[in-house]
């Protein structure tokens, strides 16, 4: 298991090297300058501007040199945002907040979702059936943006009963709506996959034997069908992950949550690359964080995936 | 639950085996038995219906409206939706809080269905056209990644060995950088539009269908029809091409189907964080980026193209659901 953990600890690690590479290209071919007026420069201030950045030296060595000072915490400088001031300081709150509100997201839609498929699958073909198959289609159809829309128009600026904008001073209430409006599609999938898994494991022979064995229901359920079916549910924590990033930056912009996502969207705009490669980065650490972690789960709950060597 | 026994008795069969198959299965092709199921399946149909109905009205409505979608009239701003007919009704009569916004504002003769933006242009007009900027970026990237996919795929999967191991490290390390991540980067150095848009999906849509092709692929390879053909001497692309490619069809088809309310949903989501087509062009994304700054003032600027791109995605997702099932009655 240890070697496992270790292969794929280095691969992800040389993989966010690559990643961090490909980004750090991509964004020196930018067009435009990062500089606010540049038009209105002289030649020898840009010139001077772009030594004082270490622009001037070739994409490789300032490639080592970012990664050299990323390795102590350091991102750089923001060009044009606010200038000046270190990347990490703009960043640290704001990582915080869109990290609670996606993990609340997740909690909130793993487990509804995981309890509405139990439902379905224990109750198929009736109208709870019927139900959460309809929440499913919607959830997985519908962009975040549809439900964050709905939500705040009907119960925030019609019945107000949840303030329509994030308000840093009452974190709670105020994160009621976009974490609804976030969970939806990790609802939806998570329901869906439980509710067909947990059919064919209902159906299986090791359940019938159990069942003969005499054991009761709530037993039968929660320690032989569920545990069986958690196990795959896991695999799809990763795509799911994935829309809550993207989920998080529509999200944030209708609430106006100040977060990670809302300062990418500026920072897109403004062409601050820094904050764009720095962001960026990070987005993609916590994807291949959770992917990792997934793999390793899956590896702990389901002893043959790691004597085949990993999942391909 | 069997079928009852039907009245007056069984009878005994008259005809031979040969003659009922003739009969009953000869022209049943397989073509035929998956569109049986799928119009049995309730969701699918009427999935088939919405999407057709959205793709006529995004060709017509357009193209006979008597407006433009890049017509501004700032004299007509902000009109709320007014229907002939419905407004005898008392609903869509174009007032708003008791005033009739159109007679105010000099109107009287125009009826703008889904009402008019914030700088006069027709709403209608623009959720149609915006619809079909919509589907064609969708399309277009979908069908590309089809192409790129698959033979990635098909490479990966037939030769395998070091073609395999080379082909896949390079999709792993391409799907381990968020979409998110790559696509607003794209669009960040290339500058939106059109065609940059669609690039921009291509770049990591292509990766799901060459996964799912492979998969086909290597399960495929092994079995006895591909040994018959080697042993017969066709040749490898002979082989890929007209023994394993048709056998992945099925499965090429529900993925591409699968893929085109996300290609919508991820333009929707670029012109939302203001990567979309550039003005005066509308896409559903765009105009729900514009209409949700005055979504509590003036609902229906927004409400329009939101549901629109709801019923679309919708109508996608039933459709392929419903495909899979139709193809693969057990993956249920």
């Amino acid at each position: 298991m240890k070697k496992y953990v270790a292969k794929r600890l280095v691969i992800s690690v040389m993989t966010l090297l690559i990643i961090l590479f490909v980004l750090f290209l991509m964004l020196s071919f930018m067009p435009g300058s990062p500089f606010n007026n540049e038009e209105k420069m002289s030649p020898d201030q840009i010139t001077q501007l772009k030594a004082y950045y270490g622009l001037d030296k070739p994409v490789l060595e300032r490639f080592v040199i970012y990664v050299l000072n990323m390795l102590h915490g350091d991102f750089g400088v923001s060009y044009s945002i606010q200038t000046n001031m270190p990347i990490a300081q703009m960043i640290g709150g704001r990582l915080a907040i869109t990290v609670g509100i996606g993990l609340e997201a997740g909690v909130l839609g793993a487990l509804v979702g995981l309890i509405l498929g139990v439902i379905a699958a224990l109750r198929r073909h009736t109208a709870w059936d019927s139900a959460a198959t309809v929440i499913a289609v919607l959830g997985v159809s519908l962009p975040s943006f549809v439900f964050a829309l709905g939500l705040s128009y009907f119960l925030g600026y019609r019945l107000k009963l949840f303030p329509i904008l994030f308000d840093t001073s009452a974190p709670l209430s105020s994160s009621v709506l976009p974490v609804i409006a976030l969970s939806m599609f990790t609802l939806a999938s998570v329901e869906r996959y439980t509710r067909s898994e947990m059919v064919s494991v209902m159906e299986s022979d090791y359940m019938m034997l159990a069942q003969s064995k005499g054991l009761p229901k709530a037993k039968l359920v929660i320690n032989h069908a569920l545990r069986n079916t958690l196990i795959s549910v896991i695999t799809v924590l990763a795509p799911l992950l994935v829309n809550l990033m993207t989920g998080s930056l529509v999200i944030e912009k209708i609430f106006s949550i100040p977060g990670l996502g809302s300062l990418y969207i500026t920072a897109i705009q403004s062409n601050d690359y820094n904050v764009v490669l720095a962001i960026s980065f990070i987005y993609s650490v916590i994807f291949i964080l959770t992917m990792l972690l997934v793999d390793i789960l899956y590896g702990v709950i389901d002893p043959r995936i790691r004597l085949a060597g990993g999942r391909d | 639950m069997g079928k009852t026994v039907p009245e007056g008795g069984f009878r005994l069969c008259t005809k031979s085996h040969e003659e009922v198959a003739e009969k009953e299965y000869a022209d049943y092709s397989y073509a035929r038995e998956i569109a049986g199921r799928f119009l049995a399946n309730k969701g699918a149909a009427v999935s088939l219906v919405i999407i057709a109905t959205i793709v006529v009205m995004a060709i017509i409505a357009p193209m006979v409206s008597s407006y433009a979608y890049d017509d501004v009239q700032t004299q007509y701003n902000n009109l709320p939706p007014r229907i002939p007919g419905l407004e005898q009704v008392g609903i869509f009569d174009g007032t708003s809080d008791g005033v009739n916004l159109y007679a105010q504002k000099g109107a009287s003769d125009q009826y703008h269905l889904f009402g008019t933006d914030s700088l006069g242009r027709d709403i209608w007009t623009r959720v149609w056209s915006g619809t079909r900027i919509s589907l064609t970026i969708a399309l277009w990237a979908v069908i590309i990644d089809v192409f790129i996919g698959v033979a990635y795929g098909l490479v990966s999967g037939y030769f395998g060995g070091k073609v395999d191991i080379v082909l896949q490290r390079i999709t792993e390390v391409l799907s381990s950088i968020p979409q998110l991540v790559i696509v607003t980067l794209m669009l960040v150095v290339m500058k939106p539009g059109l065609e940059n848009i669609i690039v921009a999906l291509i770049i990591t849509g292509w990766i799901d269908m060459s996964r799912i092709v492979r998969a086909q692929v290597l399960r495929l390879k092994s079995q006895e029809f591909v040994l018959a053909a080697r042993t017969l001497g066709v040749s490898a692309w002979g082989i890929i091409f007209r023994e394993i490619l048709p056998n992945t069809l099925a499965q090429i088809i529900v993925t591409f189907m699968f893929s085109i309310p996300n290609a919508i949903f991820l333009e929707a989501f670029l012109a939302f964080v203001g990567l979309g087509v550039p003005a005066p062009l509308a896409s559903l994304g765009s105009m729900i980026n514009d209409g949700y700054k005055s979504a509590m003032t003036y609902p229906y600027m927004v409400v329009a193209p939101v549901v629109v791109l709801a019923i679309l995605m919708l109508g996608f997702n039933l459709f392929a659901d419903g495909l899979r099932d139709a193809i693969d009655p057990d993956a249920q």
